[in-house]
């Protein structure tokens, strides 16, 4: 079945190519079937080659389709490396997304048939990409699919193009991922120079042999993190994430919760070697991590739209993944990457119900109560609520606790502010939960009217991601239960050539037990201390005052964005408009041409008529002639 | 006689005949300057054929048949410029050349 492995990514692509060509002929059924069954069929190959990697004693597998450049002695093949991580990546994508794109046939209803088809097009070329990333044999097959799901992502974030406020959220999306992207670039060339080759299975290996101080590789490593900050949305380079819910919900749903974002932290997993052993770099992973992980779960604490929310969770959670992946913890990574995805496309595809059911509302302020008329969506919003909060039984309490654990391990501070993060966290999370669904309805009598639970398309991806979220923790049980850690066990493989870099710290079963029971208690307290504020909101209207201002506000962070960055280039784009090219270029180009007009008008005189004159200038013309013939 | 005393007069029937055509309104007269500079020519080339076969190069009796040649085409150019000059004056009256500038602008 591995030698199939490019019907993954093509089967999506072929879904790509039959909505977008045929988007003005095809009808909405249609479109939904093969928008939908391209990535369902891919689900079912990737479930196929799941079980081929689960065979012990597997070795990675490398699929080669095509030279792809040649040049000297560097030879980059259209390659795809099947191995443990880039099967379970697989399976993320192709099982959410399948989920995602059944929830779109309903969600998506309104649209007209081409738009429809459109948005359906590019959520296919959005699968392919995103599978061309997690497949690729080497850095630059990985860069493809980086830039590709940028490209989707802005393409889907300003799908209702029509509204210039969607536009340019869609373009600050594209080029925070750009600036990103240069950096990864300039560590592709980086790693090039060095090792002579793009592919992992020869670059990694390597990699050991620069040593513990190596600048180089420092170099490297911070060039592919700065790719990784742009896409997974860390600071600096995380306001295009919240301006991205311009977007469909299940855009936002799949791409900036369950996938996209998810491409920096897979990176890093699939080159751990490097970052186990570039000096100073662990630091600094960790550090961007726990600092995106605060500031974000402080500016959701005040956010009043149910997807802002939902954006800076993902944002901060992200900062966990980097905060793991920061003290070595891959495993502990990739397994909040995968619960992660269920919760987070959860409460995207849930409030998605939930302003689809109120014709389009997404201010908290004006909803609750709503648990009365949407018992589905309201029970599974709960559940991922409860997930994410790391509630015991639920997979986010096994992965965030994972997580902390190893940053206690590494150091007692990182853990405490990031336990802070997750208090915080269990914290907006109830806030939105208690706002929306509890309490008095709030909203317009026309829009209480409406209220009414989604039909089965939406319904059961939610049923299906809430039974995901509970279930899915159960893989990777930390060692303190008892059971064996499967996924550790999986992923040891990837993750073994880092294992003699890494400080291991290992904490004692009481230790354990009472971070978790720590975590734990405080968490409850936070969703008590959310229900007490939050349970019977009432909007008393009054304008926000103080700190909760700043954090309403983001902490000015696109205003100082703005006045930085921003105004500088336009001003600077204004000159080159004004100076440079009117009285530059402009005058250069124009001055060429008056220059032969002038020319051309002092020519003309020669044609005056008078056959004494022609006479005349043909007698200099031989006297010339005679004068030339006789110094050649 | 010096073959220089040749060389001068065909430079001053030369000089002269450039002079008249740069200088004279008159077509007709144009062209009588002409042939005088092509006449200038062929007294030099005669000139010069008898110098250099006195000299001892026979081969040079060719010039005096490239006269022959130079008068030929001068017969012909003759016609055509006196067929122009014609049909000119049926056409403005005049062969002054200045009333000629009809390709002005």
């Amino acid at each position: 079945m591995i030698h199939l492995v490019w019907l993954v990514p093509f089967l999506p692509l072929l879904g790509f190519l039959i909505n977008g060509l045929g988007r003005r002929y095809l009808s909405k059924p249609l479109t939904g079937i093969v928008g939908s069954g391209s990535v369902v069929a891919a689900f079912v190959i990737s479930l196929l080659i799941f079980f081929e990697v689960r065979t012990p004693g597997f070795t990675p597998q490398v699929v080669t389709l095509f030279d792809f450049i040649s040049v000297g002695s560097l030879h980059i093949p259209f390659a795809f490396q099947v191995d443990q991580l880039s099967a379970l990546f697989l399976l993320i994508i192709t099982g959410v997304g399948s989920l995602i794109h059944i929830y779109s046939t309903s969600y998506m209803h309104d649209e007209p048939n081409e738009g429809f088809a459109r948005y359906f097009a590019y959520l296919n070329l959005f699968v392919f990409s995103m599978l061309i990333l997690v497949l690729g044999a080497n850095y630059v097959m990985m860069f493809i699919g980086w830039e590709g799901v940028g490209l989707c992502s802005y393409l889907l974030i300003g799908f209702w193009f029509k509204n210039i406020e969607y536009n340019k959220a869609a373009n600050k999306a594209f080029i925070m991922n750009r600036i990103g992207d240069f950096g990864f670039l300039l560590g592709i060339f980086l790693l090039i120079q060095q090792f002579g080759s793009v592919t992992f299975s020869e670059v990694l290996p390597q990699v050991a042999s620069l040593g513990e101080n190596s600048g180089v590789l420092f170099a490297i490593a911070m060039l592919l993190f700065i790719g990784a900050m742009g896409k997974s949305a860390q600071i600096p380079l995380y306001t295009w994430l919240p301006d991205a819910m311009a977007g469909p919900t299940p855009v936002s749903a799949l791409i900036h919760a369950a996938t996209m974002v998810t491409a920096g932290i897979y990176m890093v997993a699939r080159s751990n070697v490097m970052y186990s052993l570039a000096p100073h770099i662990q630091t600094i992973v960790t550090l961007v991590g726990l600092v995106t992980a605060l500031l974000a779960a402080s500016i959701a604490l005040k956010q009043n739209d149910i997807k802002k929310v939902l954006a800076y969770s993902t944002v901060s959670q992200l900062g966990y993944m980097f905060i793991a992946l920061g003290v070595g913890a891959y495993t502990a990574a990739v397994f909040h990457v995968m619960t992660h995805a269920f919760f987070k496309a959860l409460l995207f595809l849930g409030s998605g119900s939930v302003i689809h059911a109120m014709g389009g509302e997404q201010d908290i302020r004006k909803m609750g109560g709503l648990k009365k008329w949407m018992p589905i969506t309201h029970f599974t919003f709960l559940i991922g609520c409860l997930a994410i909060a790391g509630i015991p039984g639920l997979s986010g309490f096994f992965s965030k606790d994972e997580i902390l654990a190893h940053a206690f391990g590494y150091s007692p501070v990182i853990y405490g502010l990031a336990l802070i993060g997750a208090l915080m966290t269990a914290f907006y999370m109830f806030r939105l939960y208690y706002i929306t669904f509890t309490g008095k309805f709030r909203g317009t009598h026309e829009q209480e009217h409406h209220l009414h639970e989604s039909p089965a398309a939406i319904t059961f991806p939610l049923i299906v991601l809430a039974i995901l979220s509970v279930i899915g923790g159960y893989v990777g049980m930390p060692a303190v239960f008892g059971v064996p850690n499967l996924l550790a066990e999986y992923l040891s493989p990837i993750f073994a050539p880092s294992a003699p870099f890494l400080h291991e710290h290992h904490l004692s079963h009481s230790l354990e037990w009472g971070l978790m029971g720590l975590s734990t208690g405080l968490v409850i307290v936070m969703i008590l201390w959310a229900r007490s504020k939050f349970a019977n909101y009432t909007d008393n209207g009054q304008p926000t005052t103080g700190f909760a201002k700043v954090l309403e506000n983001k902490w000015y962070v696109d205003e100082l964005y703005d006045a930085i960055i921003v105004k500088p280039l336009m001003s600077l784009s204004k000159f080159f408009q004004d100076v440079v090219e009117r009285s530059g270029i402009d005058a250069l180009v124009n001055g060429v041409g008056a220059a032969v007009k002038w020319g051309g008008g002092r020519a003309r005189l020669l044609q005056n008529g008078q056959v004494g004159f022609y006479i005349f200038a043909m007698v200099i013309g031989m006297i010339v002639l005679f004068v030339i013939s006789l110094f050649l | 006689m010096p073959v220089q005393y040749y060389i001068f007069l065909s430079i001053a029937l030369f000089c002269i005949g450039i002079m008249g055509v740069l200088m004279r309104r008159n077509a007709i007269i144009i062209f009588m300057c002409i042939e005088l500079m092509l006449n200038a020519v062929n007294l030099l080339l005669v000139a010069f054929s008898k110098m250099w076969v006195d000299a001892g190069r026979i081969d040079a009796a060719s010039a005096q048949l490239f006269v022959f040649f130079v008068m030929v085409v001068a017969a012909a150019e003759v016609s055509v410029g006196l067929a122009i000059i014609v049909m000119m004056y049926r056409n403005t009256h005049s062969v002054d050349i200045n009333i000629l500038s009809r390709l002005k602008n």
